[in-house]
């Protein structure tokens, strides 16, 4: 034994090669001018709303959860990773600021990054108790109490910048490097979801209590559940604080919760590939009305202001709810994510 | 000593409700016996104290002469009791495999909870932690295959080989009251708990059922408890029947004498009568 | 001593405002079982109806100058605010949780999310109401009475009262009128209730108009109170009443009273303490309540049969 423990398909070598594709593709016409560096921010903001998406997935639509504070871990994750790099950036004086931007601060960033999925990992552990004895709207009450009383905390830490705000992030997220952690995201919560353990998160969705009695310790798993979604949270928080360089209270509200919440469940929930579709169609619309709203009122003579952006996400949301049974992808995955040997036993292709 | 599963003085109060009183069973290893009562007399919910979703206020129930109260649901699985519900409790919109093969998880966790257990054969199964999943390992993905090939050969024992990659939610009701038998089955129980199998069936669903039951006592040598209101159910295959009314046991013994019994006559099938013939 | 009070008579006041809105939670959750997240939104409509009808009608009354009739106009504008928050709630409900009757009870709560989100951006989208502050006019001239050492203003007496008075018609309605027997009966057993001929979405229906037009009445009296207004006013009052409603045993009536008062007494406290136990004293009492007794104060537990 010991040779080789790791097993990678050919599928998966697929897929990830078809996304590196896409990454090359995206540099290029980056290169050439035909994707402005804003489009190009607009998809560093999709990747990370795809590792948010993904991550709720895991615990709402996998585990059958309901968790409306997914930012509060995001919060986390972007304030304990934003203040170690800050901190290094600031007792490392003698390096001016860009000069920080080496192989030695990606290793910091990394690091940090890690640091903040744990700690938010840690917060998703607590989280994850209220779940053992609270369901349904009791739990969505409780996660966006959480959300909310993070907020507050982090609104009164001067240390952080209290209602400020924490400044000067270094900007150590780019394209490349949000790219290879969301792929890496994505991987890992989809070798976890076509697992048994995977399975027994489905099962406690479909029937917690049949699910404990052929054997499936629903506690352990559904905090499970909320941990690994919590770190992930945390990852995308903490590379999303250092693409915008600023991490903000208001940036972690109940608002930002509830969008990463329409893209789990315009995707489907249980769908990884819907997630990652409905993360960047939820974000490029998100910034096409931005642009596009006061440009129509231009035309119209009036001022269209930026609420109608959110009146048309939330009818969306509503108009969702109301004609859905199976939004994008149902529970469906695309065939690369879909593992070879799991091919025909589910639902999922 | 021969008892697979005793209860003694197994009292359960709801509130002021006394649903179970003064209820004591001993199962013998391999025995297929009935427990039978009017509705409300206490049947799931002597289920649901065996299976650890209550505690009893009073007395002890043991699986092996191990006490089992206080312990969680799942871990009275890993001891070997496996149970169906008198209202389907299917995995409805996952496939018919992954029914079974949830069913077969958690000899691929580490639990210390297998060591008991009659039924050796899966404890050699490898075990594999979350780690193992994120990265598929090797060790991983033999584990894997074990579950799912054990999964298959355990619906083409059971017939249900032919629908196993359709979503449980399709399958006819009879088919279904069969795969969550099938599925208790997979948790390689020691003893199996069957509340009302045959409700909601045709007569020909139940006279498949009788052989299915006679076939998974023969054929897994397991210990069988049944609640049964079909009367031609309970009579025809339990060796041995409990009658309870009230949390009351009322009557006990050979199915003859327990059909010719007064008292049950009364509380029982005099009510019943619709449903026995 | 005097200050003690002073809090006292403060968190009854607030107690007050949150019972109006934490009654048609608890009602609406009784009946559908829905956690109503637009309902603070109806208190939000409730307060700019009351605001838009002052301005309308305040000059015919000659508010402001002296011999206005206040009583005639303050009545009006209470009725005005009823309407609008009864008639938000009415449309809420046949457009948005009807259609969702059947579905997964999830459905419906992200769907109300969404009509919460929903009724705040188009509110502060509208250029005629836009996004920020408000002051509301004194609707009905403001006092001070002197008590001992303690001054009250004429406010604590209105809101109290207002509050009072609503809730004992709503309880003697519900415990004597042949709807609020069906409201009982609805609530007990849908299916029951069907076979004895009541009409459930009718009855469903009047418990959202009760339940907006008493959120109305709470907007209005907020902006009395505290005379500021603007269009995501209703989300935490709307929260702190829902967790007022769970502490009390939520779908009980008699429960959300009792908890709302609880809870604006110990808000109170809490602020007059330190401003950020103030903001979180909500949260820690929902937690409290949900991990202690989740069926709440005066709630019975109900279990599942298996
Ligand atoms: N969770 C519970 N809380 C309160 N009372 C309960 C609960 N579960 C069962 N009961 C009551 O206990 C009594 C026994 O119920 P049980 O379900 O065990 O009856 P049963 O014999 O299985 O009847 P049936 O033939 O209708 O299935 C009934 O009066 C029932 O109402
Ligand atoms: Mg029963």
């Amino acid at each position: 034994m010991g040779k080789k423990i790791f097993f990678i398909s050919r599928r998966m070598l697929l897929f990830v090669a078809g996304a590196l594709g896409m990454l090359l593709l995206v540099l290029f016409f980056n290169a050439t001018g035909i994707f402005t560096d804003y489009i190009v921010q607009i998809i560093n903001i999709s990747l990370i709303n795809v590792i948010l998406a993904v991550s709720l997935n895991l615990i709402n639509g996998f585990t059958g959860q309901f968790s409306i504070g997914h930012m509060g871990f995001a919060a986390v994750g972007a304030y304990t990773s934003a203040t170690v790099t800050t901190l290094i950036a600031k007792v490392t004086p003698r390096l001016p600021y860009t000069e920080f931007i080496n192989i030695n601060g990606y290793i910091v960033f990394i690091l940090a990054l890690l640091l903040g999925g744990i700690v938010a990992a840690g917060i998703g552990f607590l989280i994850g108790f209220p779940s053992l004895r609270l369901k349904g709207d009791y739990l969505a009450i409780i996660t966006l109490g959480f959300g909310e009383i993070i907020r507050t905390i982090f609104n009164n830490i001067d240390y952080v910048g209290g209602p400020r705000g924490l400044l000067g992030i270094p900007k150590f997220s780019n394209l490349i490097m949000i790219f290879v952690i969301t792929l890496l995201s994505v991987i890992a919560i989809r070798n976890l979801v076509f697992s048994t353990h995977g399975r027994a998160l489905l099962s406690i969705r479909e029937n917690e209590l049949a699910s404990e009695l052929v054997g499936v310790n629903t506690v352990r798993y559904k905090i499970t559940a909320f941990t690994i979604g919590a770190f992930f949270a945390g990852i995308a928080g903490g590379l999303q604080a250092h693409l915008l360089q600023i991490a903000h209270p208001t940036q972690y509200g109940f608002l930002y919760s509830i969008l990463v919440l329409i893209m789990v469940y315009a995707g489907g929930m249980g769908s990884i590939t819907g997630s990652i579709i409905a993360a960047f169609a939820l974000t490029f619309l998100s910034e096409g009305l931005r642009t596009a709203l006061p440009g129509l009122g231009d035309l119209m003579h009036v001022k269209i202001g930026d609420e109608w952006r959110m009146v048309v996400y939330s009818l969306l949301l509503i108009i969702i709810m109301l004609f859905r049974t199976e939004v994008l992808m149902g529970m469906r995955e695309m065939k690369l994510l879909v593992p070879e040997e799991e091919e025909h036993h589910g639902q999922h292709a | 000593m021969d008892s697979m599963l005793s209860l003694e003085k197994v009292t359960h109060y709801f509130g002021g409700l006394k649903a179970v009183s003064n209820f004591n069973l001993e199962l013998p290893d391999g025995a297929l016996y009935g427990l039978i009562g009017p509705n409300g007399a206490g049947k799931t919910t002597i289920f649901n104290l065996i299976t650890g979703i209550y505690t009893p206020t009073e007395g002890s129930i043991k699986l092996m002469n191990e006490s089992i109260i206080r312990k969680k649901p799942y871990q009275i699985v890993h001891m070997g009791i496996a149970r169906t519900f008198q209202n389907l409790r299917i995995f409805g919109s996952l496939s018919v495999l992954d029914n079974i093969r949830i069913s077969r998880h958690y000899t691929v966790g580490k639990s210390k909870h297998t060591g008991n257990r009659k039924h050796k054969e899966s404890s050699d199964l490898v075990q594999t932690n979350l780690f193992d999943s994120f990265f598929r390992t090797r060790n991983y993905l033999k584990a894997e295959r074990q579950i799912t090939d054990e999964a298959i050969d355990l619906l083409k024992l059971i017939k249900l080989d032919d629908v196993m990659h359709e979503q449980a939610k399709s399958l006819p009701y009879g088919k279904l009251r069969k795969l969550e038998i099938a599925r208790a089955l997979a948790t390689h129980p020691s003893v199996l708990l069957l509340d009302e199998p045959a409700a909601g069936m045709n007569p020909a669903e139940i006279g498949e059922l009788m052989d299915l039951i006679h076939f998974i006592r023969d054929n897994f040598k397991i210990t069988i408890l049944l609640i049964e209101h079909h009367m031609k159910v309970v009579m025809g295959i339990c060796e041995y029947i409990k009658v309870i009314d009230f949390g009351e046991t009322i009557a006990e013994g050979k199915p003859v004498e327990v059909a010719n019994n007064p008292r049950v006559i009364e509380a029982y099938l005099g009510k019943e009568e619709g449903k026995c013939s | 001593m005097s200050t003690f009070f002073q809090q006292l008579l403060n968190g009854i006041q607030l107690g007050s405002i949150y019972a109006l809105i934490a009654l048609g939670y608890t009602m609406v959750y009784g009946i559908v079982r829905l956690i109503n997240f637009a309902h603070g939104d109806f208190f939000m409509i409730g307060a700019y109806a009351a605001y838009g009808l002052y301005y309308a009608l305040g000059r015919l009354f000659g508010a402001g100058n002296p011999g206005a009739n206040y009583l005639v106009l303050f009545l009006l504008v209470l009725g005005g605010a009823m309407l609008a928050g009864g008639f938000a709630a009415v449309t809420a409900n046949r457009v948005a949780y009807k259609p969702l009757r059947d579905k997964p009870r999830l459905s419906s709560l992200i769907t109300a999310i969404g009509v919460s989100m929903f009724i705040e951006y188009f509110f502060s989208a509208l250029p005629a109401i836009g996004p920020s502050f408000r002051g509301f006019p004194e609707v009905f001239p403001k006092t001070i009475i002197k008590i001992g050492t303690a001054s009250v203003s004429n406010y604590v007496i209105i809101d109290v009262a207002v509050a009072a008075t609503l809730m004992v018609v709503l309880t003697l309605l519900v415990k004597f009128s042949k709807v609020g027997k069906a409201m009982r009966a609805v609530s007990q057993d849908k299916e029951a209730a069907k076979l004895m001929g009541i009409n459930i979405e009718t009855i469903i229906g009047v418990t959202f108009l009760i339940g907006g037009a008493f959120a109305g009445v709470a907007g209005l009296l907020s902006g009395l109170t505290y005379p500021r207004i603007f269009p995501y006013m209703g989300i935490l009052p709307g929260l702190k009443a829902f967790i007022a409603a769970v502490l009390g045993g939520i779908g009980n009536i008699p429960g959300a009273m009792l908890g709302s008062y609880i809870m604006g007494i110990a808000e109170t406290y809490a602020n007059a303490a330190n401003s950020l136990i103030g903001e979180g004293i909500a949260f820690a009492i929902l937690i409290v309540v949900l991990l202690i007794r989740p069926q709440g104060i005066l709630g019975e537990k109900t279990a599942d049969k298996i």
